[in-house]
């Protein structure tokens, strides 16, 4: 990672918008462009559109690219029909998370199919330097990062199914979840997948990174009769959270593992091994020690990360890694790890808020749940 | 309060001082940066500060930012009908938003503190 802080091919519309800017993993990025609040509600109602050009974009091309990810990945790849996405992680020997990432089987038009793996921006440069000596013995696959050259923008919310009808020279409309396929727009390809990180229906869409611009104000112009707005990081972080989506550097970390972290069900063992899968067998036939809980704060304040879980003995038996009001359901939400023992649905914790305690109880999640 | 005779702190607090008692809040400019206002916490009555000392703490949706005292004094009265109207902070940030009242002996120290113009400046600068 560079000390100079990177556009996005979007970075200029946010700043003529009057975002409030922050530098995240390297990139100039948007938190939000006036309310946090309001653009979690507008994504929760109608429709918003998120920049998320600094996710890591890496394309794998040759035969073996799905045999050299089944090496990498706790999910299997190789049986991942064109057109499917699979949510995985990638670990190290010990188990511990590197990434939690989508990896994608794109099927190009012309025919040709490659894989892709969507990886978090913070963790970009590690995964390309771990993946680098792995992938001496596939030198017929080649794998190229392709963040820089393409933007991702994700069209999040009830209504974003509707914004892009009739933008695109195919339909979405019958795209499944976790589905992706490739159509254009003007002429120019345009990677468009049923996914997101908000808990709403939606789309995720790549582009040319010289595309973003017109595809961004064209997909802002068909949401306008839907009252879609631009939404920042900000609001991108509480949405998640009241959808129970872990995230890497706060739910996930190295010294974490998928099995405590509860994603056992993105772990595929039958009949196969990849790096991380002996420590992980053995973790899931101990039970793991701590496991990620949702915990609802009594009163109005809400716990943050880093506030220490305490039992009834004022023992230390755990940590919030993230934590807000949600603005959805108007009280304070947390998610974080406590010891095995506390973490049945209802269990009373005392979390120390810097210094006062406040009552809470263990949830379950998500915290909020879309009517499909 | 006439916002061109206050003083500023550089953390964005704002204080009024008369018949040696200081009125303590922070700035509209402050509060709209904070945006989404969440919960927010003042000090009891009865408590000494220093100068710079953290007397509270308010909080978005985002973030938690301490509050710091200009002055040094006992804490007289505090505003405690603000943490369930946290929309003030935005609206009236100079007037009902006021958080604590301090009974300081003598004058505030100036020279650390900036005046409205020089304040206004900083938030130009984006600090």
């Amino acid at each position: 990672m560079t000390d100079n802080i990177a556009s996005t091919p979007l970075t200029s519309w946010h700043r003529a918008a009057g975002a409030t800017m922050s530098p995240f993993a390297g990139f100039d990025m948007p938190i939000h462009y006036g309310s946090i609040v309001a653009e979690h509600h507008a994504c929760r109602n109608a429709a918003t559109l998120f920049d998320v050009s600094h996710m890591g974009r890496i394309r794998f091309d040759g035969d073996r690219s799905a045999e050299l990810l089944d090496r990498l990945l706790t999910r299997r790849v190789s049986d991942l029909a064109p057109g499917g996405i699979r949510y995985s992680l990638m670990c190290n020997e010990e188990g511990g998370i590197l990434d939690d990432v989508l990896v994608y089987h794109i099927e190009k038009p012309s025919g040709g199919r490659f894989h892709m793996l969507v990886v978090n921006a913070s963790n970009r440069q590690k995964i390309i330097e771990w993946l680098t000596p792995r992938m001496a013995d596939y030198p017929d696959v080649i794998c190229t990062d392709r963040t820089e050259l393409t933007s991702m923008i994700a069209l999040q919310g009830p209504l974003a199914m509707a914004t892009v009808e009739g933008l695109f020279k195919h339909p979405a409309d019958k795209l499944g979840y976790y589905h992706s396929y490739v159509t254009e727009q003007f002429n120019k390809p345009v990677i468009v997948s049923r996914t997101g990180y908000t808990g709403e229906d939606g789309l995720e869409l790549i582009t040319r990174a010289d595309e973003a611009g017109r595809i961004w104000e064209n997909l802002m112009l068909a949401g306008r009769k839907h009252g879609i707005q631009a939404a920042g990081l900000g609001c991108r972080d509480t949405l998640r959270l009241e959808a129970a989506m872990p995230l890497y550097g706060h739910e996930l970390s190295e010294s974490i593992d998928p099995i405590s972290a509860g994603l056992g069900f993105a772990c595929n063992f039958k009949d196969r091994t990849f790096i991380g899968s002996e420590a992980l067998v053995k973790i899931k036939a101990d039970q793991p020690q701590s496991v990620r809980v949702g915990i609802r704060v009594e009163g109005v304040r809400p716990a943050r990360e880093g506030c220490q879980i305490l039992d009834a003995n004022d023992q230390n038996i755990g940590a919030i890694t993230s934590g807000t009001v949600s603005p959805t359901l108007q009280y304070p939400i947390a998610m974080g790890y406590v010891a095995a023992e506390h973490s049945q649905i209802g269990s009373p914790l005392t979390i120390d808020i810097r210094g006062k305690r406040a009552a809470a109880n263990v949830v379950p999640l998500p915290f909020y749940k879309r009517n499909r | 309060m006439n916002q061109e005779e206050l003083l500023y702190a550089e953390t964005h607090e704002w204080v009024h001082v008369e018949s040696g008692v200081a009125t303590i809040g922070i700035t509209a400019f402050a509060a709209e940066q904070l945006t989404d206002l969440v919960y927010m916490e003042l000090p009891e009555v009865g408590r000494q500060l220093n100068v710079g000392e953290e007397f509270g703490e308010v909080e978005s949706v985002k973030a938690v930012s301490p509050l710091y005292s200009p002055v040094a004094g006992e804490v007289i009265e505090a505003n405690t009908e603000l943490p369930g109207k946290l929309d003030l902070l935005g609206s009236d940030a100079f007037g009902s938003g006021w958080m604590i009242k301090v009974r300081i002996s003598g004058e505030p120290d100036a020279s650390k503190l900036l005046s409205h113009e020089a304040y206004q400046k900083q938030c130009a600068e984006g600090n």
